[in-house]
C-alpha cells in the first residue's frame, strides 16, 4: 500500500515538473522576465551640444543628456515609479520631527572616476554649497530653489546634514534634481570652474572624447558602485540639429534613441519604416504651452479682457485634432494633469476657459469684451516662436479660437533672438510662452506666476502681492490637504478670477526608439533617468 | 612685380578693418545676446542675478567701444578670445570644424576644374554641334539643381541601392583615409557639380571669345598645330575669368556650405556659422565672419597675381 503511494507522489512529481517545463517553454519571450544583457554601445541623438558640461550651471537638456551618466547624485527618481524617490549615493536619510534636519547616510566605498579618489559626505557638502552658496563669480541656475537651506555639514565622512529655516514639503525632491550633479570637493576648492570644461563624476560611464558639434563618446565605469551596472559598454551622443535629420537617424538606426522625444509625423515615419523594430513610448510631459498676455498694455490690464481671451479657447477640441499632429495633447491648470497637486477635471472645468460648453464660454467672452468697451473687429497682434513644434500648430489655433471671439489678431512670427527681446522688454499684446520643469513639484511650477520683479519669468508683467503670500504658504505648508487647497485658491485667482495669464495644453512625450533598447522608461521629463545605468541592449 | 605685390597687400588692411566694425556692429544690433538665449530656450526659471552675473562674467556688461577695442586687441596678438557659448578658446572650436571645411572646398575644387576646364573648352570648339548641347545642358542642369537637393538623391540612392550610408562621423585623412573619403566624397561631388556648371560655360564663353582673337588667327596662319594653338595661345589667355570663378567659389565654400553641411550631417564651419549667429556667440561669428573675409582677400590677391602672372599687361598698369 505504502509502495503504490509513493509510486503515485512520483508520478505526480514527474508530471508536474514536465507541466512546468513544458508551460515554461511555450510561454511567450516577453512573458518572462528578461535577463539584461551586458556589453553593446548606446547611440542616441541630441538636438545640441551641450554649452558646458557643468550641471550646477545649465538648464539645457543637451547637457544631460550626454552628461548625466558621468555622476551620480543624491537622490534620484526612481523609474519605476515616478515620483519616488530612490538613494542614488545616499543610502539611507532621516527626517527630525521638525521638518528642519535632514540626515543623510552615504554608501561608502565610492569612487570617483580616476579609481583612487573616495567620495565621501565632504565632496557632497562642497558641492551643495556650490549649488547653494555658490562664491563669487560662480553661477548657479537652481540656487533659488534651496532658499529654505540654511546650511549644509558633513559631520563624518559618511554624513551629510542639512538645516533648514523652515520646513519645506519640496526639498527631499529637490534633492533628486537631475542637475545636482556630485563633484570632488578637493577640485571645487582648488578651481570651482573646473567642471565646466572637464569631466570627472563617479557615475556609471567614464568620458571618453567629445568633439565639439559632432559626438561624445563613454565608456562603462568598472568600479562604478552598484555592483552589476551599468550593462551597456559604452555610448555615443551624436549632435545633429535637424529635427528630419535626427528622425532619419532612429529611422535608419544609426541612432537607436532620441531621449527627448519627436513629433506624431517623426514617430510614425519611424514606425512605418520600422515596424515592430520600433517601441513607441509615450506619455505626460512637465511642459506646457501659455499665453502672456501684457497686463500693463490697454486693454489688456482690464481683467475682463484676460478672461475674454482665455474663454475663447476651446481646448478640449484642441487636445483632440493637435494631439494628432503636434505634442500638444492635455488639458491643464497650472500643474501637470495627473499630478499630485494638478486640479481634477471637475475642478478644472469651473475655470475660466476650461469649460466644456465652449459656446456659452464664448457668449460669456463677448459679453465680457462688450462691456470692457472692447469693439468687435479690434486688432491685436500674438507673437510666437519660429519653430514649428508645438509652437507653430498652437499659434494658428489660437489666433483662430479669438476669431471666433470677434476679435482680429494678427500672428506675428519672429526668429529666437527678436522674440526674447520682445517678450523681456513687454514689447507684445500677447506672446507665446511656455515652461518646463524636471519634476511635479509646486514650488517649482508656481514660481512663474508671482509678482513681475519677484519671478523672472513673469512676462505678463502683473503685480500680485497675494499670489506672493500664497505661494510663500503653500511652501511652507504643514499637510498636504493644506497645501493642496492654498494652491487651487492660488490657481483659481492666477487663471480665472485675474486671467493674468493662462496655459493652452500641455505636451505629451513621444518616444519612439529601437525595441532592442531596454531598461530605459520614460518619466514625465526628459531631463530625468539619463544616468543609463539600467539601459542594456538585446540582441533583437 | 614686387610693389604690385606690397599695394595689394597694404590695400588688405582697411579692407579687413572695415569687416570688423561692421560685423561688430551688425551683432549688436541683432536683438537679445548669448546669456538671453542660452537660458531663456528651456523655458525654465533662472534668476535675474544669475543674468546679470553672466553677462558681465562674457563682459557684455561693458561700454560697447569697450569690446571692440579689446577685441581688436586680441586680434592685434592673434588672441580670438573665447566663444561666449562654449567658453572654449575660439581657435579651438574651429580647427576642429576647419580641417573638414577645407577638405570639401578642395575636393569640390579639383572636381570642378577637372569637369569644367575640359567639358567647356570641348563645349566651345565643338560650338553648335551635338556634343556642344549636351554640355550645356549638363552645366545648366548643374546650375539650376541646388546642392543640399543632390546631396539628398545621393543619400537616398545610397539608401535604397546600397542599404549605405555615409559615416555620419569626420575621421581625418590621415588617420582612416577609407573613412575620410566615404564620408567626404559625397558632398564634395554634390557641391562640385553646381561649381563645375559655373566654371563650364565661363570656360566656353571665354574660350569662344579668344578662339575669335586676331592673335589665333595669326598663330594658325603661322602653321601651327591647332593643339599647339588651343593649349598654348587660346586656354592660357581664356583661363583669367575662370581662374576668378575658381577661386572665388573655394573662398565661398569655406564658411558658406550651410544646408550642404546639414544634409549630410557635416560638423563644418558653416554650420558653426549659423549657430553662432542664432545663439549670438558675438565672439565666434565675429572671428567667423574675419576668417571668411580674410579667405576672400587672399583668394582674390593670389588670383590678381595669377592674372599678373598670366598677363603681364596687367602688371604694367
Amino acid at each position: 500500500m505504502r509502495k503504490g503511494n509513493d509510486l503515485n507522489i512520483a508520478r505526480l512529481i514527474v508530471g508536474a515538473a514536465l507541466i512546468t517545463i513544458l508551460a515554461l517553454a511555450f510561454t511567450p519571450a516577453t512573458m518572462r522576465a528578461e535577463e539584461p544583457v551586458y556589453g553593446g554601445t548606446l547611440t542616441f541623438a541630441v538636438a545640441k551640444d551641450p554649452p558646458s558640461y557643468d550641471g550646477h550651471r545649465e538648464t539645457t537638456f543637451a547637457m544631460i543628456h550626454p552628461v548625466a551618466p558621468h555622476y551620480s547624485i543624491l537622490l534620484k527618481f526612481d523609474q519605476e515609479n515616478y515620483p519616488k524617490i530612490l538613494g542614488d549615493v545616499a543610502e539611507s536619510w532621516k527626517i527630525s520631527e521638525d521638518g528642519l534636519t535632514y540626515t543623510f547616510k552615504i554608501r561608502k566605498g565610492i569612487k570617483f572616476h580616476d579609481g583612487k579618489t573616495l567620495l565621501t559626505a565632504r565632496d557632497i557638502k562642497a558641492t551643495y554649497d556650490k549649488i547653494i552658496f555658490p562664491p563669487e563669480g560662480v553661477s548657479s541656475a537652481r540656487k533659488g530653489s534651496y532658499a529654505m537651506v540654511k546650511s549644509v555639514e558633513a559631520p563624518s565622512d559618511d554624513t551629510v546634514v542639512f538645516h533648514l529655516k523652515w520646513p519645506s514639503p519640496s526639498f527631499l525632491a529637490n534633492l533628486a534634481s537631475p542637475w545636482n550633479f556630485i563633484y570632488n570637493g578637493d577640485i571645487l576648492a582648488k578651481d570651482p570652474h573646473w567642471y565646466e570644461k572637464n569631466i570627472m563624476g563617479t557615475g556609471p560611464f567614464k568620458f571618453v572624447e567629445h568633439v565639439p558639434g559632432s559626438h561624445w563618446v563613454a565608456k562603462r565605469n568598472e568600479d562604478y558602485f552598484m555592483k552589476g551596472r551599468p550593462y551597456l559598454d559604452g555610448y555615443r551622443a551624436i549632435f545633429i540639429k535637424s529635427t528630419s535629420a535626427r528622425v532619419a537617424a532612429v529611422r535608419s538606426g544609426r541612432a537607436l534613441i532620441e531621449f527627448r522625444g519627436f513629433s506624431p509625423a517623426g514617430r510614425d515615419d519611424i514606425v512605418k519604416a520600422q515596424g515592430d523594430k520600433i517601441k513607441v513610448q509615450e506619455g505626460p510631459w512637465i511642459c506646457y504651452l501659455s499665453v502672456a498676455v501684457n497686463n500693463t498694455r490697454y486693454p489688456f490690464d482690464d481683467p475682463r479682457v484676460r478672461r475674454a481671451l482665455t474663454l475663447a479657447l476651446d481646448r478640449w477640441e484642441a487636445s483632440k485634432t493637435l494631439s494628432k499632429i503636434a505634442i500638444i495633447k492635455y488639458v491643464g491648470g497650472i500643474l501637470r494633469p495627473g499630478s499630485e497637486y494638478a486640479a481634477t477635471e471637475e475642478e478644472l472645468t469651473q475655470i475660466a476657459g476650461f469649460s466644456k460648453d465652449i459656446e456659452a464660454s464664448r457668449k460669456e467672452a463677448r459679453r465680457l469684451l462688450k462691456e470692457a468697451g472692447v469693439e468687435e473687429g479690434s486688432k491685436f497682434t500674438f507673437k510666437n516662436r519660429d519653430l514649428p513644434m508645438p509652437y507653430e500648430p498652437m499659434g494658428i489655433f489660437m489666433v483662430d479660437q479669438w476669431r471666433k471671439i470677434g476679435l482680429d489678431v494678427e500672428l506675428k512670427v519672429e526668429e529666437t533672438g527678436p522674440f526674447f527681446g520682445d517678450r523681456k522688454k513687454g514689447d507684445f499684446d500677447m506672446i507665446m510662452d511656455w515652461e518646463c520643469g524636471f519634476m511635479d513639484e509646486p514650488d517649482l511650477q508656481l514660481y512663474k506666476f508671482l509678482s513681475h520683479g519677484v519671478s523672472g519669468s513673469n512676462y505678463s508683467r502683473y503685480k500680485d502681492p497675494v499670489l506672493d503670500e500664497l505661494y510663500e504658504k503653500q511652501a511652507r505648508a504643514k499637510t498636504k490637504e493644506e497645501r493642496r487647497k492654498l494652491i487651487r485658491t492660488f490657481e483659481k485667482r492666477v487663471l480665472d478670477e485675474q486671467a493674468y495669464t493662462f496655459p493652452t495644453l500641455w505636451w505629451f512625450k513621444i518616444n519612439p526608439h529601437w525595441a532592442k533598447v531596454r531598461g530605459w522608461n520614460q518619466l514625465p521629463s526628459h531631463y530625468l533617468n539619463q544616468d543609463l545605468r539600467d539601459v542594456w541592449l538585446a540582441e533583437k | 612685380m614686387h610693389r604690385y605685390i606690397i599695394k595689394r597687400i597694404l590695400f588688405m588692411i582697411p579692407t579687413i578693418l572695415g569687416v570688423m566694425f561692421i560685423v561688430f556692429v551688425l551683432m549688436r544690433v541683432l536683438p537679445g545676446d548669448a546669456v538671453e538665449i542660452r537660458y531663456a530656450e528651456e523655458g525654465t526659471f533662472v534668476s535675474e542675478e544669475m543674468l546679470v552675473q553672466e553677462r558681465a562674467r562674457l563682459g557684455l556688461d561693458q561700454p560697447i567701444w569697450h569690446q571692440f577695442v579689446k577685441w581688436i586687441w586680441g586680434i592685434v596678438r592673434l588672441d580670438f578670445g573665447i566663444s561666449m557659448w562654449t567658453g572654449r578658446p575660439i581657435t579651438h572650436e574651429i580647427k576642429i570644424r576647419l580641417e573638414l571645411s577645407l577638405q570639401v572646398a578642395l575636393m569640390a575644387t579639383f572636381f570642378a576644374t577637372l569637369i569644367a576646364i575640359p567639358l567647356g573648352t570641348m563645349a566651345a570648339l565643338k560650338q553648335d554641334t551635338w556634343v556642344d548641347y549636351v554640355i550645356r545642358i549638363f552645366s545648366i542642369a548643374g546650375l539650376a539643381t541646388p546642392s543640399f537637393w543632390l546631396g539628398i538623391l545621393m543619400i537616398l540612392m545610397l539608401l535604397i541601392y546600397f542599404k549605405w550610408l555615409p559615416p555620419m562621423f569626420f575621421t581625418s585623412l590621415w588617420k582612416d583615409p577609407g573613412a575620410n573619403l566615404s564620408q567626404l566624397i559625397w558632398p564634395a561631388l554634390a557641391v562640385g557639380y553646381r561649381y563645375s556648371a559655373t566654371a563650364t560655360r565661363m570656360t566656353r564663353s571665354s574660350v569662344l571669345e579668344v578662339m575669335r582673337e586676331d592673335y589665333i588667327r595669326t598663330a594658325r596662319a603661322k602653321g601651327l598645330w591647332e593643339k599647339i594653338v588651343i593649349t598654348r595661345h587660346a586656354l592660357k589667355n581664356a583661363m583669367l575669368p575662370v581662374i576668378t570663378v575658381i577661386g572665388l567659389e573655394f573662398a565661398f565654400l569655406i564658411g558658406g556650405l550651410v544646408v550642404t553641411e546639414q544634409v549630410f550631417n557635416l560638423n563644418g564651419i558653416g554650420k558653426l556659422f549659423v549657430q553662432s549667429i542664432a545663439q549670438r556667440d558675438y565672439t565666434m561669428t565675429q572671428t567667423l565672419v574675419l576668417l571668411v573675409a580674410i579667405t576672400f582677400i587672399v583668394v582674390n590677391f593670389v588670383v590678381d597675381i595669377l592674372y599678373a602672372w598670366l598677363d603681364p599687361r596687367i602688371r604694367y598698369q
